[in-house]
């Protein structure tokens, strides 16, 4: 009994920091979105009405938040499988023995995860210019017609995946490239020695020994593009005709915006339910791939 | 449950620190805050017994960062405000009523402001802001291409301004426009449906009030001049820089406020220097309102130096002080006594917003209508881009309004009842 009486005495500090930054204000939240608070409510508590799970259905009833929902696994649909074969193609490069100067290319690689959005967005916004963009002007020269980036509710939300996956690939590049490095290389020479190629090595070896990681880096990934912000507030503050409104940009016009702490909350919730489901599933999936 | 809902959002009234009543703390947003330490020197001369803590904040924060502070109990005594937030810091109860005040005062005549831009500082009666300076819209059009077009004024009526829309197409040709209606601004949309008579809201802001033949006739007003292409279908961060462009002779028209005087001055090439002009806004069947925006100054309720407060206001409300803000930043006074002296007298870009502040209107007083303008701005983009017609759009909008004025309505009815 007395070693376990100590246990606790020693981790009652972590408990209680946990427990006041974290489960408290998670509780208040899930509170709150059960209330209307708002700005009424912040001038007065008689202005706060207690209107139960009334929050959640009329998220559920809204057009603006299903619109959201679909942009957002959309973009998470697009941008995840892309981000991960970018970021593992980048590995394989930086990590092949025929490459030169892979020194260079490793830290050209990561730059863009290290630079400020804002400031990169600047850059992207002119890329993506109908007019004088350098995308456009690569797609004239093999004789395509101009796409109206930022403006076609068809193209914008590729556009925002394509910065997204730019900004991001670079960190899970320096991952996986430490599970690259991982893999023993007398496996590579006996599977050479065995007559596989190149493929067959890949498939056979590289895949199964980055496997782990891999299950890690997609789960980090898509927790990480289902909180989509940042890029469309940026470049499009959400627009054209909402095709780039995410979820999250949602909850933060409803709440900082707007103010309506009450259905923003209901919305986080919403988006942590859902993104528990998915990562469930990833590691279910995950899971059976590891014990087959 | 709800006690903790409570705990997490209650404001700190406890830790509200305590300030001596000869400190004034100033929260002067945006760029004038740079200016305003500037022009506080000779009042803390004339006034060693009081000080001033300015505090900058920008545009884009501000919103945000006054509500915290107002949950906080840490407001500041003097502000400048934006005044169509007046209505939603009154229902916050954050603000000191300044009737008495002025009516006492020698320096500030009330008589001597714009009525629409002082109206804009009242809440169903009592005054809570003095106007510091305006931010009217009026046009900005380029003189050389609208010459060019075979019109030597710039339009009065919608009727007009539709002809020379349509010559400056002509004239241009396919890849240029007459106008730039950025989609992702609603101060355009909301600026020509308060020219016509109608309120936007009815029953004293309880529902809206878009399916009126009034808006009707705006929102196709609008949309008219996108279908034609006359206006492209193009955000402000799409064009990248609108300056230049304008230069460039890519859009001929373009709505916005005093601020943009100093930018086109600067950015436009020096050969097209003499190329453009501001003039009023032209309207439905003659010359148009515009919307009656700027800044005020609001004392915060709970400020406990109110007269030292006061007497920076009074101060800075001068006209000769109002007449240095004028030439350290641009901004427009809202007295007409400061409209005489000579910098604005000879500046003939200033006419325009003189003769445009006669004709202002507030967009309706309620605490949700940025809100609502930002629906209305989604609805015409909708329109714009051929999702819905006119009719749909403006249905939905009444729709998507009533359900943000429900909160409102059911106070309304509560306090009816009490």
């Amino acid at each position: 009994m007395r070693p376990q009486r100590a246990a606790w005495w020693f981790v009652t500090p972590a408990l209680i920091v946990i427990g006041v930054f974290f489960f408290l204000p998670v509780l208040a939240a899930l509170a709150m979105s059960l209330t209307d608070f708002d700005l009424y409510a912040l001038n007065d508590f008689g202005d706060l009405r207690w209107i139960g799970f009334e929050n959640y259905s009329r998220l559920l009833r809204e057009p603006l938040f299903w619109k959201a929902l679909g942009n957002t696994l959309y973009f998470v649909a697009l941008g995840v499988p892309l981000s991960i074969g970018v970021s593992l193609g980048a590995a394989l490069l930086v990590n092949s023995k025929v490459a030169k100067l892979r020194g260079l290319f490793r830290t050209v690689y990561f730059a863009p995860v290290v630079t400020t959005l804002v400031a990169v967005a600047v850059v992207w916004r002119y890329i993506f210019h109908t007019r004088y963009g350098f995308l456009n002007y690569s797609l004239a020269s093999i004789g395509l017609d101009p796409v109206d980036w930022m403006g076609d509710p068809r193209w914008a939300m590729p556009a925002i995946v394509v910065l997204a996956v730019w900004k991001n690939f670079g960190y899970n590049m320096i991952i996986l490239l430490a599970a690259l490095q991982n893999i023993p290389e007398d496996l590579y020479e006996a599977a050479r020695i065995d007559g596989a190629s190149g493929w067959q090595q890949f498939r056979h070896v590289t895949l199964p020994g980055i496997g782990p990681v891999l299950l890690l880096v997609s789960i980090l990934t898509m927790t990480g593009y289902f909180q989509l912000f940042a890029e469309p507030y940026v470049m499009t503050e959400g627009g054209p005709l909402q095709a780039t409104y995410s979820v999250l940009y949602f909850m933060f016009d409803e709440g900082f915006k707007w103010w309506s702490l009450g259905r923003a909350s209901a919305v986080a919730f919403l988006l942590f339910v859902l993104m528990f489901l998915v990562t469930l599933v990833q590691l279910r999936l995950g899971r059976e791939r590891s014990g087959a | 449950m709800l006690a903790l809902a409570a705990l997490a959002a209650a404001p700190l009234g406890c830790t509200r620190r305590s300030h001596a009543a000869n400190v004034v703390r100033f929260w002067a947003v945006g760029r004038e805050g740079e200016y305003a330490v500037d022009l506080l020197q000779d009042f803390l001369r004339e006034r060693p017994d009081i000080e001033v803590e300015v505090q900058k904040l920008p545009w884009t924060a501000a919103h945000e960062k006054l509500l915290t502070a107002y949950a906080g109990g840490t407001l500041p005594d003097l502000c400048s405000l934006g005044n169509t937030w007046i209505p939603e810091f009154t229902a916050l109860n954050a603000l000191t009523p300044l009737d008495q005040l002025a009516g006492a005062s020698r320096e500030i005549a009330l008589d001597d402001y714009f009525a629409g831009i002082l109206d804009s500082n009242r809440v169903e009666g009592p005054l809570f802001g003095i106007p510091w300076y305006i931010d009217t819209n009026v046009m900005y059009y380029r003189r050389d291409l609208l010459q060019q077009a075979g019109f030597s004024a710039p339009p009065t009526t919608w009727d007009e301004w539709t002809q020379i829309l349509g010559a400056i197409k002509t004239l241009v040709g396919a890849d240029r426009y007459s106008i730039l209606l950025p989609l992702n601004e609603f101060w355009p949309l909301v600026t020509l449906s308060l020219q016509q008579p109608s309120d936007l809201l009815r029953d004293n802001g309880r529902y809206g009030d878009f399916r009126n033949a009034d808006f009707r006739r705006t929102l196709e007003f609008y949309a008219s001049m996108f279908r034609r292409d006359w206006a492209p279908k193009m955000t402000n961060t799409q064009v990248s820089n609108v300056w230049d462009e304008f230069g460039r002779g890519m859009f001929s028209f373009y709505i916005s406020g005093p601020w943009n005087i100093a930018e086109f001055k600067k950015r436009m090439p020096r050969e097209l220097q003499d190329a453009w002009m501001t003039a009023p806004m032209p309207g439905p069947h003659g010359p148009g309102t515009s919307s009656a925006g700027g800044a005020s100054l609001v004392i915060f309720s709970h400020s406990q130096s109110k007269p030292a407060t006061w007497a920076v206001m009074e101060y800075l409300s001068r006209p000769a002080v109002q007449e240095r803000f004028y030439q350290l930043t641009g901004n427009m006074p809202p007295r007409r006594s400061t409209w005489q002296s000579s910098a604005l007298v000879e500046s003939p870009y200033a006419k325009a917003f003189l003769t445009q502040l006669d004709r202002v209107r507030s967009p309706p007083k309620v605490p949700e209508w940025e809100r609502i303008a930002q629906e209305m701005r989604l609805a015409a983009e909708r329109v714009v881009q051929g999702v819905s017609t006119v009719d749909e759009a403006c249905v939905a909008l009444d729709r998507k309004t009533d359900e943000i004025l429900e909160k409102r309505r059911w106070m309304m009815d509560r306090d009816r009842h009490t």
